[in-house]
């Protein structure tokens, strides 16, 4: 099987969909670039490069560039959801969707419930996230707890290129509003993706990794560093099982506890700040439900409760890595009741 | 006299609506006084001439979206009236199933995109059902109604910088009432409202929204200009709200003698009997057993939504997504 970058199989995954369903548009800001200017056409392909190439392939009346404007055109993204487009917008940053709470929070997400169930809002909304790019405090943020917290959304995170291009596929094809979050610094990292078209499921975790000392849950980019910590663990004597849910909404609750209650020990790696985060999330759960089978407290590594700052040394600190991980795990294979 | 070449019809149609929309609104306050309606609603009555003037130009695939003050816009586009009373009684045969609420009123098999909570709310979705149809190739245009609270938000002003680079078919229809909530509109409006499209070069209009020819005869250049695919248009229309924002509304930011001189002269019920009378357009006996059909419509209306069954409790958990 070919070995494509993250970015590349977003942009296959767009290709793909595109193709197959005329109603499937992209908006957002520099989604091409260069429209109206005197230079190269599709100069950006996006600020990131994932939407390079639609614009030849489509033509500028399905890939739009945008005012910045993200209240207006995420707003009319759902309206033109709800009236038979299937877009998906672009927002550099999550960060971002600060300006278009509304958008979201009170018209999309809302729609099919408050209308008694006849809306239907297939509306894909893409955001980087996450910390490492000395982007600092407005360009940096892993906001999808925020998300996860409103019903009528669900919301993605993908960890590898070979998920990323099905889940994207599965967020255009799915008949509700979906935020798809990539992890910017995953854009280069490569893996095996097929070159057809393919969905990975919503709600359905993928164990990376089986182990039946402790069970390490995590998200995107820290799926990279629980495995790291996992081998580092394994040398030592310590076998995890590493699981990534994919989704946080909807979110797969039963291989969660199946895998927490086999290792009765679960430690839980989130990039979010640590209040009402996934951390908290999935601990209440397991807390909740698999009471009994734990041999140990569950432990949460998290960012701490401060926004993302900008000296390297700091951000640094900021972020989830794999030594604090290999540390929780080994605090909670030491645990004695007492 | 423009708007007089309207069809015997078209004419009774209006009338009709107009009438259902007063009503309807003059009838839900009365519930609402009794204290059996469970949530809040914000009356359109006085307002009637500009939805029925616009919405007269649509059909059931033109959409438009509305505001929290909706019920004149559902009624104009052809949403159910049983529908709607049931819904602001919360009943299971409401036209959302009684999860919505006066706020929330929608049916979009009528392109009726919804009444809003949010101020400012429609015009991104009216943007978003313009692109839907400038893309799929379709004559359809839309409608975002929105008020003199409504031009302040960013999103309009967004949407309407949107509609005109993007040349969408949307005509912004700006009911100006004189206040937002309690607040006169010359206390927070800057400059005149029409500039603001004139600054985009979009192209505009100022109403009387009290005159139902005046309304249509805009409202159908502004029509046809989206239909054509030369872009949106503003309209500027001037009317007066009857009741206060909300139901319930003491109203006392106005004087008892401005709120009586409201309802005196600016009244578009009688305007249009007026006119279609002088004109010998329609006989007044054909307007007055129009006011009686639609009056035992809407006692209909209540008696059958008072009757009818609150959802079932299962439907709390139900329409959240179409699958999770």
């Amino acid at each position: 099987m070919a070995q494509k970058s993250f970015r590349q199989a977003l942009n296959e995954a767009l290709h793909h969909e595109m193709r197959r369903d005329p109603n499937v548009i992209v908006l957002g800001e520099d989604v091409a670039g260069g429209s109206g200017a005197s230079g190269q056409k599709d100069a950006w392909g996006g600020a990131f490069g994932v939407t390079k190439g639609l614009l030849g392939a489509f033509g500028p009346a399905r890939v739009r560039d945008t005012p910045i404007t993200e209240s207006a055109f995420v707003g009319a993204a759902a309206g033109a959801a709800m009236t038979g487009l299937r877009p998906v917008a672009e927002i550099m940053f999550v960060d971002f969707l600060g300006v278009c709470f509304d958008q979201i929070f009170n018209q999309a997400a809302k729609f099919r419930y408050m209308f008694g169930g006849k809306a239907v809002t297939p509306l894909v909304i893409r955001a980087t996230y996450g910390a490492g790019t000395r982007s600092a405090s407005q360009h940096s943020q892993a906001l999808y707890p925020i998300f996860t917290h409103v019903p009528g959304l669900k919301v993605v995170i993908p960890s590898s290129p070979y998920d990323a291009k099905g889940l994207l596929i599965q967020a255009i094809r799915d008949n509700d509003p979906v935020i798809f979050l990539e992890n910017k610094v995953l854009y280069d990292t490569v893996g095996e993706v097929p070159d057809g078209a393919y969905t990975v499921p919503f709600g359905e975790a993928h164990i990376v990794r089986e182990g039946g000392d402790a069970t390490i849950v995590a998200l995107g980019r820290m799926v990279h560093f629980a495995r790291e910590a996992a081998e580092i663990l394994a040398a030592e004597g310590i076998d995890c099982t590493v699981l990534d849910p994919r989704t946080t909404s909807p979110l797969d609750e039963d291989t969660l506890l199946e895998m927490a209650e086999e290792t009765g020990r679960v430690v839980i790696v989130d990039e979010a700040n640590p209040r009402c985060g996934m951390a908290a999330d999935i601990s209440s759960i397991i807390a909740e439900k698999a009471f009994g089978a734990l041999k140990a407290p569950i432990m949460k590594v998290t960012a701490p409760h401060t926004p993302v700052p900008y000296a390297p040394n700091l951000e640094a600190a900021y972020i989830p890595d794999a030594k604090r991980i290999a540390d929780a795990v080994r605090k909670a294979v030491a645990f004695k009741r007492s | 006299m423009t708007g007089l070449q309207l069809s015997r019809e078209e004419l009774l149609k209006a009338y009709r609506l107009m009438r259902m929309i007063r009503v309807f609104e003059d009838r839900v306050s009365a519930e609402m006084a009794s204290g059996d309606i469970p949530g809040n609603t914000h009356l359109y009555a006085g307002q009637e001439a500009s939805a029925v003037g616009i919405c007269l130009h649509l059909s059931e695939s033109d959409r438009i979206a509305s505001t929290h003050r909706g019920h004149g816009h559902c009624i104009a586009k052809g949403c159910d009236v049983d529908g709607m009373m049931a819904e602001i009684f919360g009943k299971d045969t409401g036209i959302c199933r009684g999860k919505g609420g006066s706020m929330h009123i929608a049916d979009l098999s009528k392109g009726m995109l919804g009444a809003n909570g949010i101020v400012g709310g429609a015009p991104p979705i009216a943007c978003g059902a313009a692109l839907t149809s400038q893309i799929l190739g379709r004559n359809d245009v839309s409608v975002a109604f929105t008020g003199d609270g409504g031009i302040n938000q960013g999103t309009t002003a967004e949407s309407m910088n949107l509609a005109q680079v993007w040349k969408l078919p949307v005509i912004f229809a700006v009911e100006d009432n004189g206040f937002g909530e309690a607040t006169a509109s010359s206390f927070v409006v800057a400059g005149e409202i029409t500039k603001r499209a004139e600054a985009l070069g979009m192209a505009f209009a100022k109403v009387d929204g009290v005159d139902f020819f005046a309304v249509h005869e805009a409202a159908g250049e502004a029509v046809e200009r989206a239909r054509r695919g030369e872009g949106p248009t503003l309209l500027h229309i001037e009317t007066p709200r009857y009741y206060g924002h909300f139901s319930g509304d003491p109203d006392n930011y106005r004087t008892a003698e401005e709120k009586a001189a409201m309802r005196r002269d600016r009244d578009c019920l009688p305007r249009f009997r007026r006119r279609v009378d002088e004109a010998k357009l329609l006989g007044l006996d054909e307007l007055d057993k129009i006011d009686a059909e639609v009056q035992a419509a809407i006692d209909q209306a209540v008696s059958a939504a008072r009757s009818a069954p609150q959802p079932a409790l299962s439907s709390l958990t139900t329409d959240v997504y179409v699958r999770y």
